[in-house]
């Protein structure tokens, strides 16, 4: 069980800046999910935890240890990489036991280790094979077992799943949260898949462009985003996001945007003529009957997936509007239907993308 | 096509192929046409260096030129102290007979019958042909085997071979990993400074390296044709393109696992540079076996001549010794062509993959 601490770490290359100081606290025993759109500098913040890339600025602490200046190899981590790295000219037995090897440990307790993991993994039946002659699975579950044998304080995973087909992915995805059930060990997890983030994650960590937007218990981040970068990165499909004015009006608040007005309670901290963004997930967004709703949005192409329905409706001068509804539903291309927005759920964010109220009730 | 799969297919089959399914195609004809032409092409002057090395010297500079090492026939003649030289003559009454040459005057030969030597004919030479056999002048491979020493510069080549190569693979491959591992400023710098030095030739060095090693009293040892060139741009080159190869992950993970440097550079590096690595060691086996030019100048002694040097004392000033000299390019081919046979899957990717042989 082991706790990692991140203080104030920055990173650059050159002039270019990649992370802009992250304060970051992974607890003993957690999963940890570092999610965010490619380039925002998750993987390269694992690699520093991991000891392979150096910090410009800032500390790391294991166990409230610095280990600023400890080589990777000495940190006691393991990690997953994306593209497995197993080595192609060792069986797979190989391939657990080289980093035992490399650790001088004697020979019975190494085939020890590995017999067990690969128990664990049920890739025994593969120990002799090279990488070569495995399928992407088995690989993957090579390389989770290379990380296991080691008995490392943390598990550092580098998307780990993004070379799986997609039914692959979601049983290694099981395979992984029940794995973490079992051993119980810190794992940091990298990926840009927010649907794993949602299903693997106790932490999630939102990043861009070098910051962290938000840290949280994955329903937490969905149901409370703090800015509109998360708001729309967390859920699939994404949320609704449309840029409104607030007005003020005889009867309370009232949120224009083109076609589409929608009446809200009073909320603190919004003047009158204010721009806004509200956010509303597919899910939240009903059918209403004709002449009333929100707004009124033409059919632009319907997915009827037999078990619930997803609608993308253009409203003129807005953006597209996504519904989610379960079950089947009547509705073809091109039909005008009127949108209700639940006011329960729905977000509202100031001019400058952080949120004002994550529940605009009446 | 379960036959298509290279195990199955045997030599014959391939040597056999054709297009055509009853009898020949057009193109079967053209094909194996041109690949004769191609084998004699490689192989005709290869061919003759054998057949030539098994030549008597009398035989290397008679012309017509033969094919086959043939010998003319010598008989022991009573009366003469020499066995003479055999010809079958056409004699004036239109009969021929086999006669025994004395000696040649001009165009007249004086010869004599074997049986009765009493008897001297004058014959013009151009009514007397030669009477030959097919025989191996074995003793082409040998005297210079016993004589001069060739076990010994078989020996030495042998040594020097074995070693520089070991030596080459070892620093190279050290070197290509520094330089395509790590990354650190002024690594293209530094890798275009050992590329650059593939432009200096070899003249140009000749001296001060000759005034290096006999500073270091190398001279008339082995050592001293195995260290000069021991360190190759070429070598460092094309093992450091492979080595960018490698994915960074693979040493990443490495990494990880704990393994030192010096446990990357040998478990893993080392085994996924294979191939490159077969191929710098087949060069090197060439390069080393066939120098000429440095061993000379810095082996002086026969005992530490190589085979190549060796070969060179054949060739005096006003004597060359054809026979033994293409006897013995024989014997210096053989390993080389060796390398080649087994090798040779590597020579074709690894001049496909560096450009150069």
């Amino acid at each position: 069980m082991t706790e990692i601490k991140l203080k104030q770490v920055r990173k650059s290359y050159g002039t270019v800046k990649v992370l802009h100081g992250i304060d970051l606290t992974v607890g003993a025993g957690e999963f940890c999910v570092f999610v965010g759109p490619s380039g925002c500098g998750k993987s390269t913040l694992l690699r520093i935890i991991a000891g392979l890339d150096d910090v410009s600025s800032g500390t790391i602490e294991i166990d409230g240890e610095t280990v600023n200046n400890v080589s990777a190899s000495s940190r006691g981590l393991a990690m997953v990489f994306q593209s497995y790295a197993l080595y192609p000219h060792m069986s797979v037995y190989k391939n657990m036991a080289f980093g035992l090897e490399n650790s001088k440990m004697p020979k019975p307790e190494i085939d020890r280790r590995v017999r067990e993991a690969a128990e664990l993994l049920q890739i025994t039946d593969y120990l002799d094979r090279r990488p070569k002659a495995l399928s992407g699975g088995q690989r993957q579950r090579v390389a989770i077992g290379r990380a296991i044998v080691r008995e490392p304080k943390a598990f550092l995973l580098d998307e780990p799943l993004s070379n799986l087909d997609a039914e692959l992915r979601v049983t290694m995805r099981k395979e992984l949260a029940a794995l973490h059930a079992k051993i119980g060990d810190t794992m940091i997890y990298v990926t840009h898949d927010q649907t794993e983030a949602m299903t693997l994650a106790d932490k999630i960590v939102v990043l861009q462009s070098g910051r962290i937007e938000q840290t949280g218990a994955p329903l937490d981040i969905y149901n409370n985003p703090q800015n509109v970068f998360v708001a729309g990165f967390i859920g699939s499909p994404r949320m609704n996001l449309i840029e409104a004015t607030a007005n003020q009006g005889a009867e309370g608040w009232t949120l224009t945007a083109p076609n589409m007005s929608v009446p809200i309670p009073n909320v603190d901290c919004l003047t009158d003529g204010a721009h806004c963004t509200f956010g509303i997930r597919p899910e939240h967004v009903s059918i209403a009957t004709e002449g009333s709703g929100h707004t009124k949005a033409q059919v632009a192409f319907a997915e009827q997936l037999g078990g619930e329905t997803y609608l993308y409706c253009d409203v003129e001068g807005s953006p597209q509007i996504t519904v989610h509804q379960p079950g089947q539903l009547p509705i073809v291309k091109g039909q005008t239907l009127a949108l209700n927005f639940a006011l329960e759920n729905m977000h509202l964010f100031d001019a400058y993308g952080q949120v004002i109220v994550n529940q605009v009730t009446r | 096509m379960a036959e298509s799969t290279g195990s199955t297919w045997s030599i014959a089959t391939v040597v056999t192929a054709r297009r055509g399914q009853n009898g020949l195609h057009w193109s079967d004809v053209f094909s194996y046409i041109y690949l004769l032409f191609g084998v004699l092409l490689m192989f005709g002057p290869v061919i003759w260096l054998v057949m030539s090395s098994f030549k008597t010297p009398a035989g290397l500079i008679e012309f017509p030129p033969t094919f086959l090492p043939l010998g003319q026939i010598e008989v022991e003649v009573e009366g003469y102290d020499k066995p003479l030289l055999l010809f079958d003559v056409a004699m004036e009454d239109g009969s021929t007979k086999q006669l025994a040459q004395v000696r040649r005057i001009g165009i007249v030969s004086q010869m004599v019958d074997p049986e009765n030597p009493a008897e001297i004919f004058k014959v013009p030479i151009d009514q007397r042909t030669k009477v030959r056999e097919f025989r191996l002048a074995t003793e082409n491979y040998i005297n210079p085997l016993e004589r001069f020493n060739f076990l010994g510069f078989l020996k030495n080549s042998v040594i020097v071979t074995v070693i520089a190569t070991l030596v080459t693979l070892l620093i190279n491959s050290m070197a290509a990993y520094g330089l395509s591992i790590y990354e650190f400023r002024g690594r293209n710098a530094i890798m275009l400074f050992v590329i650059g030095t593939l432009m200096i030739p070899i003249t140009v060095i000749l001296v001060p390296v000759y005034l290096v090693v006999t500073q270091l009293g190398m001279i008339n040892s082995l050592w001293a044709v195995i260290l000069p060139g021991a360190a190759t741009p070429t070598g460092v080159f094309l093992l450091r393109q492979y080595m960018l190869t490698i994915p960074k992950d693979l040493i990443e993970a490495a990494r990880m696992d704990n393994a030192s440097e010096w446990v990357i550079y040998s478990k893993v590096v080392v085994p996924l540079a294979m191939p490159a690595i077969a191929v710098l060691a087949i060069f090197s086996i060439m390069w080393r076996w066939n120098e000429f030019l440095w061993p000379l100048i810095v082996l002086n002694r026969s005992e530490v001549y190589t085979l190549q040097v060796g070969l060179n004392a054949f060739q005096g000033e006003l004597d060359v010794q054809w026979h033994y000299i293409l006897a013995m390019t024989v014997v210096t081919l053989i390993p080389v062509v060796v390398v080649f046979a087994f090798l040779q899957k590597f020579i074709t990717t690894g001049i496909a993959s560096s450009g150069m042989k």
